[in-house]
């Protein structure tokens, strides 16, 4: 066992980037959107399935069954096709293949990594075909499951930076789906039937997109495509959420033992595809997505050492993600923190960046592209994005000449347009 | 695996024990060279042209396992003060600079080892180089930035252990397995070291470590070989070798009997973890145990097939998270480790017993042909896998360079890997699972509205 400790704040990863990367785009006989890049210098695929089937799904009645995307996209491997869960894990085990998933607000994800040798790549694909197409949920897993998430839950409920996060998206999402989290009562209400509803609801083929990158040629992509489209169940194509409404200012205080206080600050902000994206890019480069370089790190880490690590984010979803700027600081100091927050904020919205600032951020993200997409993992992700956002084809391409054209003033305008203070919420935990 | 601090810990070491076999499975793996300037300096070049990047590491033979008590931690913060300028170039300079160029860069600090890296576009590998030079001989540490980063530090600390349980546990826990080795000591450090700590220790440590004969470059990525030895020799070329302190062989006395401890901190969950003194690597020819060792590990922890999951979280239920984990490439001691969290309704004591009851099973009925062969497989698709990775490959070089080994080793690490047998896994289940070497810690879960009303747990600061 080797300790590694990272000594610094790893840098945020730029929203995507680079030319050159020629994206194949089409849908399937079933409906399915399909985004293509071959990458043929290693003998290995990627394949990413996402469903309109995230949480924000699963948030109905008031969370009654929060938890449930969770668990449906949990247990598709727990046996499908005439397997169990552990004749699946072993297959995919024997052909070397990883299967992986993940569920966000919006979508519910499943990928595979196999190698793109014929028998290997066959035998892991129809693996991932039939745990799409034909999950059973098993009760017994279920019940597993079950336990195993409320057990997690509890130990989160326990832990300073999950406690925020919990609070944080409640507060900023009040009586929205975004805002809804499971917990152990709504954990334990999921039942089978639950499962199988949602499932067949959901993981239909008008509700995915296949990201494929790797070692194939466009003619077997397409039969990778419709094979694993085809017996999805017969679902709805995706309906809109309902709106988010802002949250009024407020602060919020958490009692907590821990020996740093954790704050989040932030409000709803733009949906993916908004016209403000690429001000709010470059101007949040500035201002604490910039890593070591941005305002918030050189107020409150370099100037102060009030902090490790202090940052500010934002995520479009489907509809508006959320902006969050957050740190931790030992918890007498936690006023102070704030102090120096609020100021650094306040001033970045009534003046927008410097000259310098403005072209040092551009530098970063144009110049910086190419290490965004300089494997097929980072592909796979990127392009992912753009077809579940339906962002256009030309998204990479055109990205460098959209920062470029980017001026101060449209920074400090996106951000006065998105950033209202009377609507911040901010969450404080063990702060003295 | 839990998000716990030590499983990630332990997900990177697996970016190192992985890496143990390195390129040449299959596929057409990018050329390695390697050059030695005057000054000792090495630098190591793997060509991978399939992206206009490419990344720039300098790691220095000086980590954790250097340090002397009452400076625990000084390895770490050296490597933030790394960050604070030269007389070239001023405080936080560096970054900003790297970030102009489109770069991204960090730094991380390790039991054996100081490493720096810079991802840039192709283009950039002159100035970066130029940066990395110019801090390897000419930092300028100073009380007054010293006494800001300090600062950060410290927050580090409580943020990466103090408020995380299983850290916690990790920490003392190693404190307890290793009484004289340097490993009993955290990466971090104590945070009585910190608060204590001058620049004077971080400058000693400067002088001490960072030569250019105690470090090497690795480089991967859209070059030329033969270019970035012309660089390296220019940027590099003019630093001057210096004599390195003597290093002192540091074994750990004989263990004479099983060690345990208990934790106390808020949390809902315990947490259990197990750790056994085993061999390491140190003949990539002629040793088989390590290999064995590495084999056992990915057997009961390798994939979402392999046993621990398998038996315990899905079979018996008695887990609601577990691993295993064992890295053979390592400066000081070996441990093979297993971890994980009672399942709802079980104790800790039931999740030890069914631990042992798996490294039992082995020992007793040994491992079955097959399950070997789709651990190998895992390890062959994960040489592939790797490749896709410009980083993954450099920490891969760096971290058997890092060690005493050599790039050149890798390969050879990776035919042994696949050539262990069954009854080999099995004669090490028999031979190091034993008591006498075992340590095993306890995450005693504490309510939060308890652990609020005790005493601060650090010194005089808080």
């Amino acid at each position: 066992m080797k300790k590694l400790l990272f000594g610094m704040f790893c840098l945020l990863a730029a929203e995507m980037a680079q030319a050159g990367v020629a994206i194949e785009h089409w849908t399937t006989p079933s409906g399915a959107r399909v985004y293509f890049v071959a990458s043929r210098s290693l003998p290995m695929l990627d394949v990413q399935i996402d469903f309109s089937a995230g949480n924000a799904y699963a948030a109905v009645d008031g969370g009654r069954l929060a938890g449930l995307a969770e668990l449906t996209n949990e247990l598709l491997d727990a046996g499908a096709a005439g397997l169990d869960e552990e004749q699946i894990a072993a297959r995919l085990g024997d052909v070397g293949a990883r299967l992986s998933s993940f569920v966000d607000a919006d979508r519910a994800s499943v990928s595979l990594r196999s190698m793109s040798a014929k028998t290997e790549l066959d035998a892991a694909l129809d693996l991932l075909r039939a745990i799409l197409a034909t999950p059973t949920f098993p009760a017994a897993a279920l019940e597993r499951e079950k336990a195993r998430s409320i057990a997690s839950i509890q130990e989160a409920e326990t832990r300073p930076e999950q406690i925020v996060a919990r609070r944080f998206a409640e507060a900023i999402y009040p009586g929205h789906p975004y805002g809804v989290q499971a917990t152990a009562e709504s954990v334990g209400r999921i039942g089978r039937e639950d499962l199988r509803a949602f499932w067949r609801a959901h993981y239909g083929a008008r509700r995915a997109v296949l990201t494929i990158v790797g070692d194939v040629s466009r003619a077997e992509a397409e039969i990778i495509a419709a094979r694993l489209s085809d017996a999805l169940p017969d679902a709805p194509p995706d309906a809109p959420l309902p709106a988010v409404t802002l949250p009024a200012r407020q602060t919020i205080r958490v009692a907590h033992p821990a020996t740093q206080a954790h704050i989040d600050i932030g409000l709803p902000f733009i949906r993916r595809g908004d016209k403000d994206f690429f001000p709010l890019l470059v101007g949040n480069y500035v201002l604490g997505g910039g890593g070591f370089v941005s305002r918030l790190m050189n107020e409150v880490r370099e100037k102060r050492g009030l902090a490790y690590g202090v940052y500010s984010h934002f995520s479009p979803r489907k509809l508006e993600g959320p902006f969050q700027i957050g740190l931790q600081t030992k918890r007498s100091q936690a006023a102070e923190a704030l102090g120096v927050v609020s100021a650094t904020l306040a001033k970045f919205l009534e003046q927008g960046p410097t000259t310098s600032e403005l072209k040092a951020a551009k530098q970063n993200l144009i110049d910086g592209q190419a290490l965004s997409l300089d494997s097929n993992a980072k592909l796979l992700r990127t392009v992912a994005l753009i077809g579940f956002y339906h962002l256009p084809l030309n998204y990479l391409d055109d990205f460098p000449r959209r920062v470029a054209g980017v001026t101060a003033a449209q920074v400090r305008e996106a951000f006065a347009r998105h950033v209202d203070p009377e609507h911040l919420v901010t969450v404080v935990l063990a702060g003295d | 695996m839990t998000q716990s601090s030590f499983s990630v810990v332990i997900r990177l070491a697996a970016i190192i024990a992985v890496s143990v076999g390195a390129a040449a499975a299959s596929g057409q793996p990018g050329p390695i060279f390697e050059r030695t300037l005057a000054n000792g300096l090495r630098v190591i070049v793997k060509e991978d042209r399939r992206a206009p990047t490419v990344v720039h590491m300098v790691w220095y033979r000086a980590g954790s396992i250097d340090e002397m008590d009452g400076t625990s931690g000084v390895a770490h913060v050296l490597e933030h003060m790394m960050f604070k300028g030269t007389g070239k170039v001023g405080p936080g300079e560096f970054s900003k600079r790297v970030a102009a160029l489109g770069g991204r860069e960090n730094a991380f600090t390790s039991l054996d080892y100081t490493a720096y890296f810079q991802l840039v576009p192709e283009h950039a590998l002159p100035q970066v180089m130029a940066l990395e030079a110019d801090r390897m001989a000419n930092l300028r540490l100073d009380a007054k930035e010293f006494a800001q980063e300090i600062k950060v530090i410290m927050e580090e600390r409580r943020m990466r252990t103090d408020d995380n349980p299983q850290a916690l546990v990790n920490e003392r826990m190693q404190s307890v397995a290793f009484q004289e080795h340097p490993y009993r000591r955290p990466v971090i450090g104590w945070m009585s070291d910190l608060e204590h700590m001058s620049y004077r220790d971080a400058q000693d440590w400067y002088r001490r470590w960072y030569a250019p004969n105690n470090a090497y470059v690795v480089v991967v990525g859209d070059v030329d070989h033969a270019a970035v030895f012309r660089l390296a020799e220019k940027y590099y070329g003019a630093i001057e070798r210096r004599a390195l302190p003597e290093r002192r062989p540091l074994a750990e006395p004989k263990q004479l009997g099983i060690k345990r401890l208990e934790v106390e901190a808020a949390a809902k969950l315990p947490y259990l973890e197990m750790a056994w003194k085993v061999p390491k690597l140190q003949d990539v020819d002629s040793d088989r145990e390590p290999y064995a060792l590495e084999m056992l590990s990915a057997l009961l922890d390798g994939q979402d097939a392999a046993r621990l999951s398998k038996d315990l979280v899905r079979g018996q239920k008695v887990a609601q998270s577990v691993g295993a984990g064992y890295d053979s490439m390592l400066r000081g001691e070996a441990q093979f480790v297993l971890d994980g969290q009672p399942a709802e309704g079980k104790t800790v004591a039931d999740l030890e017993a069914a631990l042992r009851s798996e490294i039992a099973r082995i020992q007793e009925e040994g491992v079955s042909e097959g399950e070997l062969a789709r651990a190998k497989t895992q390890t062959l698709a994960a040489q592939i896998y790797k490749r896709d990775s410009m980083m993954g490959q450099a920490m891969e070089i760096g971290a058997a360079e890092a060690v005493g080994l050599s790039w050149r080793d890798i390969d050879t690490m990776q035919d042994k890997l696949r050539s262990v047998t069954a009854a080999e896994v099995q004669a090490v289940a028999r031979k190091y699972f034993k008591d006498d070497t075992l340590t095993v810690a306890v995450l005693d879960p504490q309510p939060l509205a308890a652990a609020a009303a005790k005493p601060p747990m650090k010194g005089p600061l808080r």
